[in-house]
């Protein structure tokens, strides 16, 4: 099997794995990393949400061959308790979920959005979420994070 | 005079043991042990609350531990808005009792009245800087007793955490990344599996090629029974791999003829049924009738779409004992039915919940209960985990039941009610685990010898109903029948779906009063404020209508609905108004809600999920619709069943209206009725159409102009 390299959470990665499977499979399964849910393996739900770069990527469809050389960040590469990124503290403080499965994968596109517009509207943080699926309803809780988060950003 | 004898709350008396809900530890913490669980709706957070204000410890100090048939109190399922009325007074009964132990306890310590000790944070002290602590007395307290009918709690001005906002104890670990989930828990030499699921449904597999499946690197085993075939790999991508293979060599036939998904409501009132007189009122004095108002409502079938696909792990101890993790919300039911299945006495089989995703009712955990239990048999004592595809979970659960109402009025020559009939003809709305003779498992009906395919069921009135939920008026008609028609037949497995059939009969009632209203000339606010007696309901209307500056003047392209109802006739009040723009499609602009469940133990917790109850039911009413041909469900992914998105989702102000005094209810189920009714009405405020059929869309709306 053909070697990969890329950055994991800022730490130089090799892996050998058939270039064809899937980013998702290789984060939760030999990686152990859960952070990146499973939800439709298709694309189209956001659950399992990542950062390669600075764009956030459905893992679930994001074939390993694609991401050589890049940057992989992750929801446990995005802050820890002692080192909270702002989206994971604004979360907390807007209590932004029910359930939180679909999160995860949330949070990664609040991440990149924040990275690329550091000052979005709501109607910019609706259209960046609009490809994440929640069914708990708790879609205005999270934009109320998000938008806190790029406060708190632009006020440190 | 002579008062009843006082009596303890429904789950303490089931379980009247007082350790099984509370131990302390020398560590200093309180572990809190209820049967209720985790399901997405911060129960959990609520619990503690009133654990730790009954007892007087910070909430930092409380463990709360997750239902296990080894350990729990068994509480039934976690289910109908029962959770705060059940686990949470069962829990404030245990706790005050358990305080007054600990406090006779230090009073012989340390030789003071219990009148003058006081307990902050665990830590008990009297005068004269005496002190001991539920911690140091732990060892010498036996909390292996029966609880005693009527202990008093504290009264409601010492409550330091019921009626405040607690933040969630399961959240920080979900921004994180930790895993919590029972998909990212990991066990010890963990093998994976998947189950072969035909596409149409109910069909039958008649052959199976397994050569290229047993080929998979890393293959570990096939289970087949009947038309039951699974497979366990090592990994996960191996066992997609696998499924796949076997998926190519497998051959089904057969199967189930499903209705004519666009005429719901002449499949549903044309097949065999049991009908029931759920109430009926004779007027005392008879109003003279002038005209008769005859409307019928169909709502669809609706998935429960969770954004997990449902997962569980299981393990055997040789041939007759298996341990279950599950997302399930009743672990004791799901035990029941596990052990008809498996032909094995219940204290065999553990069965432990771990976290899923947002549950909305009778989802497809249970079933994957069963499918980890029977592929776990050929992985000689590993532990397996299976997780549904994204397709199985859409098509293969039990549904939402469809329904088919219709309601007449009797009106005298104002335009007033007379007289009011309501019938229903729609699936049963409940067929769960655990309650019967029979299992209710999918695979269950799958094996070589499969059980009979239980036919959904109602809860009785009591209970709240099913498909006759809120089907009874709240209004003072003067005089009503009732009828309740659930089908004999059920060519689309549904089964229990957040409200039951209340969504369906709020929509149908609050829209067709709209009507009423609207002949009579009466603005809809106040022509139910002249219908309803109970000051409560009342003053939620009135809430509602007032932060939504009701009734605000009329724009071009926009329109205002109300609806209002009382969850189950019994649990929480809520009214909504409902602001939408309205032209070839709806959108809905903005809701606000007034709710009431008695004492809000944390009120950003009720406030999260009305607001989360008034959202899924915009998806409901604008989206949703399980499709099928006559062969197959077609309704398989996100694509073929779209729920709202973030850029469609409203904006929703919550009002809870605090009542300290009066013993709490849930607030999950209560908006999907009033929110629905709003949505329609609205529309109708917005563009003169009176759309009876769900979901309302371009083309129902198309359909729906035209007729009166």
């Amino acid at each position: 099997m053909p070697r990969i390299r890329f950055r994991l959470n800022g730490t130089p990665t090799e892996i050998d794995a058939d270039p064809d499977s899937t980013l998702l499979d290789l984060l939760r399964g030999r990686l152990g990393l859960t952070g990146a849910h499973f939800g439709c393996g298709a694309g189209e739900c956001g659950a399992c949400r990542v950062l390669v770069g600075d764009h956030a990527v459905t893992s679930c469809d994001t074939p390993l061959w694609s991401i050589a050389d890049k940057e992989i960040t992750t929801l446990e590469g995005l802050g820890s308790a002692e080192r909270a990124h702002p989206l994971q503290r604004a979360f907390i403080a807007e209590q932004a979920m029910q359930c939180g499965y679909c999160v995860s994968g949330i949070l990664m596109s609040a991440a990149a959005l924040l990275k690329q517009n550091p000052k979005p509207t709501e109607t910019e943080v609706r259209s960046a979420l609009d490809r994440n699926l929640c069914r708990c309803g708790s879609q205005n809780r999270i934009v109320r994070a998000v938008l806190r988060a790029a406060n708190e950003a632009a006020s440190t | 005079m002579s008062s009843a004898a006082p009596t303890l709350p429904f789950s303490l008396a089931a379980n009247p043991r007082l350790s099984s809900w509370i131990r302390f530890s020398s560590d200093g913490q309180v572990t809190v042990s209820p049967g209720k669980v985790e399901i997405g709706q911060g129960i959990v957070t609520a619990l503690a609350q009133i654990a730790a204000d009954e007892l007087d410890v910070d909430i930092g100090r409380v463990r709360m531990v997750r239902a296990t048939t080894a350990a729990s109190p068994n509480e039934g399922v976690t289910s109908g808005s029962l959770s705060i009325q059940h686990s949470g007074r069962a829990l404030r009964a245990a706790c005050a009792e358990i305080r007054q132990i600990f406090l006779a306890a230090a009073s012989d310590r340390l030789g003071v009245d219990t009148g003058a000790l006081a307990v902050d944070d665990g830590t008990i002290s009297g005068p004269g800087n005496v002190q001991t602590s539920y911690w140091e007395l732990a060892d010498d307290v036996s909390l292996d007793r029966d609880a005693t009918p009527g202990v008093q709690p504290k009264p409601i001005a010492q409550r330091a955490l019921a009626g405040h906002s607690a933040q969630r104890l399961d959240i920080p670990d979900k921004v994180f990344g930790q895993p919590r989930f029972i998909h990212d828990t990991a066990l010890p030499g963990l093998l994976h599996g998947r189950v072969l699921r035909p596409e149409n449904a109910r069909a039958k597999l008649v052959r199976l090629n397994d050569e290229a499946a047993r080929a998979v690197p890393g293959f570990v085993a096939i289970m087949r029974d009947g038309s039951f075939a699974g497979v366990v790999c090592e990994t996960e991508a191996a066992t997609e791999a696998a499924l796949n293979a076997l998926r190519k060599g497998a051959t089904f036939a057969d199967g189930e003829t499903l209705p004519d998904e666009n005429d719901l409501a002449a499949f549903l009132k044309s097949q065999p049924v049991e009908s029931t007189v759920i109430d009926s009122r004779a007027a005392t004095s008879p109003g003279k009738k002038a005209s008769t108002l005859r409307r019928q409502y169909v709502r669809p079938y609706i998935a429960h779409a969770s954004i997990a696909p449902s997962c569980a792990m299981a393990q055997w101890s040789g041939q007759d004992r298996v341990h279950v993790w599950t997302h399930s919300q009743g672990v004791y039911l799901l035990r029941n039915d596990l052990a008809l299945v498996l032909k094995l006495p219940i204290e065999n089989i553990t069965v432990e919940h771990l976290e899923g995703a947002g549950c909305y009712g009778h989802n497809p955990a249970d079933d994957v209960a069963l499918d980890a239990v029977l592929l776990a048999k050929v992985a000689c004592g590993k532990p397996v985990r299976v997780q549904w595809s994204r397709a199985d979970e859409m098509t293969h659960g039990p549904f939402g039941a469809a329904m088919a109402i219709e309601i007449e009025a009797d009106l005298d020559a104002r335009g007033d009610i007379v007289e009011w009939r309501h019938s229903i003809w729609s699936n049963g709305h409940a067929a769960r685990p655990g309650r019967g003779t029979k299992p209710t498992l999918l695979a269950g009906y799958e094996l070589e010898n499969p059980f009979p395919i239980a036919i959904s069921g109602n809860p009785p009135q009591s209970n709240g109903g099913g498909g006759d939920r809120n089907a009874v008026p709240l209004y003072d008609f003067p005089a009503w029948k009732i009828e309740s028609h659930r089908l004999l037949t059920m060519p689309v497995r549904t089964s229990a779906l957040r409200t039951l059939g209340a969504q369906g009969n709020v929509f149908a009632i609050e829209c067709f009063l709209d009507e009423i209203a609207a002949g009579l000339g009466e603005d809809a606010v106040a022509f139910r404020l002249r219908h309803l007696k109970d000051e409560r309901a009342k003053d939620v209307v009135r809430a509602a209508a007032k932060r939504a500056g009701w009734k605000p003047a009329p724009k071009p392209g926009t329109g205002y609905g109300f609806g209002y109802s009382r969850y189950k006739n019994s649990g929480a009040y809520c009214a909504a108004v409902a602001e939408i723009e309205g032209d070839e499609e709806i959108r809905v602009r903005k809701l606000t809600l007034a709710v009431d469940v008695g004492e809000a133990i944390n009120p950003d917790g009720v406030i999260n999920q009305i607001e989360g109850g008034a959202i899924q039911a915009t998806s409901w009413v604008l989206k949703e619709r399980v499709r099928f041909d006559r062969a197959r469900i077609t309704s398989n992914s996100w694509t073929e069943y779209p729920i709202l998105r973030f850029s469609e989702v409203p904006q929703v102000e919550v009002e809870v209206i605090q009542r300290s005094e009066i013993d709490p209810v849930g607030a999950g189920e209560a908006a999907h009725g009033p929110v629905t009714a709003a949505i329609a009405n609205a529309v109708f405020d917005c563009l003169g159409v009176r759309v009876r059929t769900l979901p309302i869309t371009r083309d129902s709306l198309i359909a729906a102009m035209g007729q009166t």
